[in-house]
C-alpha cells in the first residue's frame, strides 16, 4: 500500500510518545491550571482549565492541545504558522454559535489554543445517551440553528470559511438547548503523514470532499448526514460511505414528516451541484418544514402520502368458522386446509374457499398441518396426532401424547416427527401412526421440528434446543436464558431460532456453537425465514425484522402497532406477516418499504401461507382470507 | 429406504460396559445394506484442511508492510472432533515504518485473542462451546486490535482479513481492500469480501467502471482501516466451508497485479497449495512487483 511520506528523515527517534497527557495541576504559560481532560482526539486531548488571571472568580475554559508529529523542521515550522494564522482568523468570528478564542500558544512539539468553555454536551453523546428518537422539531431547531451559523461561516470576508467537520461530536448542544459549534478545521493542519492512502471513517463527507475539496457545498452534504444520524441514531461512519439514500430517514423512524425527509435528502445528494447551494436556501427549507408541520399536525391527517393502505383490498374470498384461527392453512392441490379454535380442521376449494368437509378433533387446533401422501396430518390440544384422508376427511389414524400438541409435525423418511407438552419429542411411522420412539426434553415442546441431513432440530420451553439425530440419539443441545417457542429455520449449515430471552440465535447446525446472537428488544416466538442472505423474522416488541443472515447486520426493520408473534413468508419479492394489531403486511423484501396492509378484525397470530397469486391467512376474527397479490 | 429407517429406529440402545463413558458418536454410521446403496463416499466429518502460505516484499519496495499468520489444526478424539484453522493477511499502512507495526501487531493480537478464546476451549479437559459467539469473539479480536494499533502505532492503519475455520464453517472478519475468495473445483471465483475502497464504492453507486477504477489515481484511498477512526466496525460473515476447493486471502499487491483468470489458472497448476502459492507470488512479481504481496492459499480436498 502507497503512503505518501511527507517528512523525509525515518528513524527510531520518529517513535516518540504522543499519548502523553497533561496532568491535572500542570499550569501552561503561568496562566492556564489543567483541571482535566474532556476528550480526546487523534490530534491531542482537550482539557478543561482554570484562567489564573482571574483570580477572584472561577473562569473555565477549553484548552486545545494539538501534536506536532512531523519530524521534518521545516514542515513542523509550516504547520504551527498555519496554525497560527487559522488561529488569528477564528479569533477575530463574532457569532453566538461559535466559541470565542482568547488565546493560542506553542510549546516545543505541542500547539494549544485557549477557548470559551461550553457547557452541556455534543451532539453524538446525547445520541448516545438518548434510546429513543429526538422529537423532531427540537432537531428542526438545531438544524436551522447550524444552517445560521454556516450561512455566517460560507459569507465571511474577504475569504469564505469552510467548516470542513461537520458532525454531531463538533456540535455542542448548551443548558438554554442552543447549538455551538466546537471544533474547526484548525486540527487538520497537524495531519501530516496520513495522507494518501488512510482517510479513515469519514461517514459524514461527501464523495467531492475525498477528492481534497472543500466547499460550502461540502458543509451542507455535511449538516445532512448529522440530521440524518440524528433523526435515525444510525451512525453513518458504521455504513458504507454515500449509503444514506439506501436508508431513508422515515424508514427507521416514521415520526419524521416527509417534508423534513426531503430536506436531508436534497442536503445529501451525489452532486453538489443537485443539493441546497446555500445554507441560508436549506435554512429556509428548514423554516417551511417547521411552518408546514406546524399547520398540517392541526389540520389534517398523517400519512396523507403513505403507500396505499389496503384498506380497498378485497379479498377473493373470506371463509368463517365458528371460533378464532390461532394456527396457519397449508395448500395442497387446489385445496386449503386450516386448523381452527372450535376443534375442526377444515378443507375448503383454494380457489373459491367453497366448503370441502371439516374434521373434529376434541381440542383447539393452533398448529399448521402437514401432507403425507394422501394424509393430512396435525396435531390438536386434544392430545393426539390426527391423519385425515385428504379427499374425504375420514380418520386414518391417531396417535395418542400425553399432553396438547402445539407444534406442528415434520415429515421426513416416512416419518412424523412433533412436540407436545407432555414433554416428549415423537417420531411415529407416517404410514401406520405407529410410535418408533420419543425422547424426553424436560419441558415442553412447543416449537415445530425441523428435519436437515439427518437430524432433528427444536427448542422446549425451558430454553434447551436440541439436535437428535434419526435414532434419537441427543448430538448437542444448547441453552437459551428463556424458552424456545419459535421453530428453527436451517440454511447452509446453519440454524436460526428466537428466544423468549429476547435473542436470535444462530448456530452451526453441526457442532450447536453460536455463530451470531442478535438482540431484539423483545422477546421472540416467531420462525425465521431464509430467503438468500435475508433472515426475515418478528418479535414482541412489534417488529418484522430483516437481517442478513451471514452477520446479523440490520437490513430494514418495520414497525407494527402491536406484538408480531406469527410468522413472515418470502412469496415472490414480498414479505408478508400478521400482527396481533390485526393487519397482514405486505411489505417490499429488500427495503422493507410498506406496499399495502389488509386488515382484518382480529390480532393475526398465525403465518400466511402463498400459492399461485393468492396468499392466504387466518385471523383470530374467525375468518381465512384469501387475497389476490 | 423405509426399510432402513426401520432399521435404525428399532436399533437396540447402545450397551455401555460400566465404567465407560458414553459419548456422541464420532461419526453417523449408516446401516449396511449393499444391495440398494451404492458405497458411501470415504469421509471424515471435518474437512482435511492442506495450506500453503507466502510472502514477498515485490521489486519496488525497500520494506514489507504485509504481514500473514496460518494456523491450522485437526482434533479428533473421542469427546470431539473438529478441524480449526485461523489465516490472517494485513496490509499495513502509515509512514515511519509505522505500517509494519500495524500489520504485525494486528495479526498477533487477533490470533492471540482468538487462540485463548476459542482453540483453547477445544483442548479443555472437558471442551465446551465459549459462552460468546464466534462472530463476537472473532469482533472482540479485532477491536482489540484496533485498540492496540490505536495506543502503539498512531495515525497508522492497516487493512485485514481473517478467516476462521471452525468444523463446516468459515467466519470472515473483514476491514480494507485485502480479499478472500473462494474456488469451486469447477473454476469459478468469488470474492467473499467488500473492498472498503473509495473507488469499489464509487463502482457500487455507478460513479465508476471497474477500468476507471483501476487507473483511478485514488485507487488506493480506503475509507475503513484497522486503526484508524471511531467508532469502528469490521464486516463480519459466517458461510459454509466449500465442499472442496480453495480459499485464498490475499493483499492487493496479488489481486491488484495478477488477473483472475491467471489467478484461477495458476492455483490449479499445482494439487500442492505450497507450490501454487509461490507461482502467485512470482506471477505478482513478475508483472512488475509494485507492492508488497501475501497469498494464503487453503484447500479443502474432495
Amino acid at each position: 500500500m502507497e503512503t505518501q511520506q511527507i517528512s523525509q528523515d525515518i528513524g527510531p527517534e520518529g517513535e516518540r510518545d504522543t499519548s502523553q497527557q497533561l496532568q491535572a495541576g500542570t499550569n501552561l504559560e503561568d496562566r492556564y491550571l489543567i483541571q482535566g481532560v474532556l476528550g480526546i482526539g487523534g490530534m491531542g486531548a482537550v482539557y478543561r482549565a482554570r484562567d489564573l488571571h482571574f483570580p477572584n472568580v472561577i473562569k473555565l475554559v477549553a484548552v486545545k492541545e494539538m501534536v506536532n508529529r512531523a519530524l521534518d523542521p521545516v514542515v513542523r515550522s509550516t504547520i504551527v504558522r498555519n496554525f497560527e494564522r487559522e488561529a488569528n482568523l477564528l479569533a477575530s468570528l463574532d457569532h453566538r454559535a461559535i466559541p470565542r478564542i482568547y488565546d493560542y500558544f506553542s510549546l516545543n512539539e505541542r500547539s494549544y489554543l485557549v477557548l470559551e468553555y461550553i457547557q452541556g454536551h455534543d451532539l453524538e453523546t446525547l445520541l448516545n445517551n438518548t434510546p429513543e428518537f429526538i422529537a423532531e422539531d427540537r432537531v428542526v431547531r438545531w438544524a436551522v440553528e447550524l444552517c445560521d451559523v454556516m450561512e455566517f461561516l460560507h459569507n465571511h470576508k474577504p475569504d469564505i470559511i469552510v467548516f470542513r467537520d461537520m458532525k454531531p461530536s463538533n456540535v455542542m448542544i448548551n443548558p438554554q438547548d442552543h447549538i455551538v459549534l466546537i471544533d474547526f478545521g484548525i486540527a487538520k493542519q497537524f495531519q501530516v503523514g496520513q495522507k494518501g492512502t488512510m482517510i479513515g471513517t469519514e461517514g459524514y463527507s461527501p464523495p467531492e470532499q475525498y477528492r481534497g475539496e472543500a466547499t460550502p457545498l461540502a458543509d451542507i452534504y455535511a449538516l445532512g448526514a448529522t440530521l440524518h444520524h440524528v433523526l435515525t441514531h444510525r451512525d453513518p461512519r458504521l455504513e458504507a460511505p454515500f449509503s444514506f439514500s439506501e436508508r431513508p430517514v422515515r424508514q427507521i423512524n416514521p415520526n419524521v414528516s416527509p417534508a423534513l425527509e426531503t430536506v436531508i435528502n436534497i442536503a445529501l445528494q451525489y452532486n453538489p451541484e443537485d443539493r441546497y447551494q446555500s445554507a441560508s436556501e436549506m435554512k429556509d427549507a428548514l423554516l417551511g418544514v417547521a411552518r408546514e408541520t406546524g399547520i398540517l399536525s392541526k389540520i389534517t391527517l398523517p400519512g396523507k402520502s403513505a403507500p396505499k393502505s389496503g384498506e380497498g383490498l378485497k379479498p377473493v374470498w373470506q371463509f368463517r368458522c365458528e371460533d378464532e384461527i390461532r394456527g396457519s392453512p397449508i395448500y395442497h392441490n387446489g385445496a386449503i386446509y386450516v386448523g381452527c379454535y372450535d376443534n375442526n380442521l377444515y378443507s375448503l376449494d383454494a380457489e373459491h374457499g367453497n366448503f370441502n368437509w371439516k374434521y373434529p378433533t376434541e381440542s383447539g387446533i393452533v398448529s399448521k398441518p402437514a401432507i403425507f401422501e394422501d394424509n393430512l396430518i396435525f396435531g390438536s390440544e386434544d392430545h393426539r396426532l390426527h391423519a385425515v384422508y385428504l379427499r374425504t376427511g375420514k380418520v386414518n389414524w391417531t396417535y395418542y401424547t400425553s399432553g396438547p400438541i402445539r407444534s406442528s409435525p415434520s415429515i421426513a423418511e416416512g416419518y412424523i416427527f412433533i412436540g407436545s407438552d407432555d414433554t416428549y419429542m415423537h417420531a411415529v411411522n407416517a404410514l401406520t401412526g405407529r410410535h418408533a420412539w420419543r425422547v424426553e426434553s424436560g419441558s415442553p415442546i412447543r416449537s415445530t421440528p425441523v428435519v436437515h441431513e439427518d437430524n432433528i432440530y427444536f427448542g422446549t420451553e425451558a430454553g434447551d434446543f436440541y439436535c437428535l439425530d434419526y435414532s434419537g440419539t441427543v448430538k448437542w443441545r444448547f441453552k437459551a436464558k428463556r424458552a424456545i417457542t419459535s421453530s428453527p429455520a436451517i440454511s447452509k449449515g446453519v440454524v436460526y431460532f428466537g428466544s423468549v430471552d429476547s435473542v436470535l440465535y444462530a448456530l452451526d447446525a453441526k457442532s450447536g456453537w453460536v455463530i451470531w446472537r442478535y438482540r431484539f428488544g423483545k422477546p421472540s416466538i416467531s420462525t425465521p425465514w431464509i430467503e438468500e442472505n435475508l433472515l426475515f423474522t418478528g418479535a414482541v416488541d412489534g417488529v418484522i425484522y430483516c437481517l442478513e443472515a451471514s452477520s446479523s447486520r440490520e437490513i430494514w426493520r418495520f414497525t407494527t402497532q402491536h406484538q408480531v408473534t406469527g410468522s413472515p413468508i418470502v412469496f415472490n419479492d414480498s414479505v408478508y406477516c400478521g400482527s396481533v394489531d390485526g393487519y397482514l403486511y405486505c411489505l417490499e423484501y429488500r427495503t422493507g418499504r410498506l406496499r399495502w396492509k389488509f386488515q382484518t378484525k382480529g390480532p393475526i397470530t398465525g403465518t400466511p401461507t402463498a400459492f399461485g397469486d393468492i396468499v392466504y391467512i387466518g385471523s383470530t376474527d374467525q375468518h381465512l382470507y384469501a387475497l389476490l397479490v | 429406504m423405509t426399510n432402513i429407517f426401520q432399521k435404525l429406529f428399532n436399533r437396540e440402545k447402545p450397551q455401555y460396559i460400566s465404567g465407560e463413558v458414553p459419548t456422541v458418536p464420532v461419526t453417523y454410521e449408516k446401516p449396511e445394506d449393499k444391495a440398494t446403496i451404492t458405497p458411501p463416499k470415504i469421509q471424515l466429518d471435518f474437512p482435511l484442511l492442506n495450506v500453503g502460505c507466502s510472502r514477498s516484499v515485490g521489486l519496488q519496495r525497500d520494506h514489507n508492510e504485509d504481514a500473514l499468520f496460518a494456523f491450522t489444526t485437526h482434533l479428533a478424539s473421542e469427546e470431539s472432533l473438529h478441524a480449526f484453522g485461523l489465516y490472517i493477511v494485513a496490509d499495513g499502512m502509515g509512514g515511519h515504518k509505522l505500517g509494519e507495526v500495524a500489520s504485525g501487531l494486528a495479526i498477533r493480537t487477533i490470533a492471540s485473542y482468538i487462540t485463548q478464546r476459542l482453540f483453547l476451549s477445544l483442548l479443555a479437559p472437558k471442551p465446551s462451546p465459549p459462552e460468546e459467539s464466534v462472530q463476537e469473539i472473532l469482533q472482540g479480536g479485532v477491536q482489540d486490535a484496533h485498540r492496540v494499533i490505536m495506543k502503539e502505532a498512531p495515525g497508522s492503519g492497516t487493512t485485514l482479513t481473517a478467516l476462521l475455520i471452525l468444523d463446516k464453517q468459515m467466519t470472515i472478519a473483514h476491514v480494507g481492500d485485502s480479499r478472500a475468495y473462494a474456488l469451486t473445483p469447477e473454476g469459478s471465483l468469488k470474492v467473499l469480501t467488500r473492498d472498503h475502497s473509495l473507488v469499489m464504492r464509487m463502482m457500487e453507486l455507478g460513479q465508476l467502471t471497474s477500468e476507471e477504477a483501476s487507473i483511478h489515481p485514488q485507487r488506493n484511498v480506503l475509507y475503513r482501516a484497522l486503526g484508524q477512526g471511531e467508532p469502528f466496525l469490521p464486516d463480519i460473515n459466517t458461510f459454509p466451508l466449500p465442499e472442496s476447493g480453495h480459499i485464498m486471502l490475499c493483499s492487493d499487491g496479488l489481486w491488484g497485479v495478477v488477473s483472475e483468470n491467471e489467478i484461477i489458472r495458476l492455483i490449479n497448476v499445482s494439487p500442492n497449495p505450497q507450490v501454487a502459492c509461490q507461482y502467485l507470488i512470482d506471477a505478482a512479481n513478475a508483472a512488475g512487483g509494485p507492492d508488497n504481496i501475501s497469498a494464503i492459499l487453503i484447500r479443502v480436498p474432495d
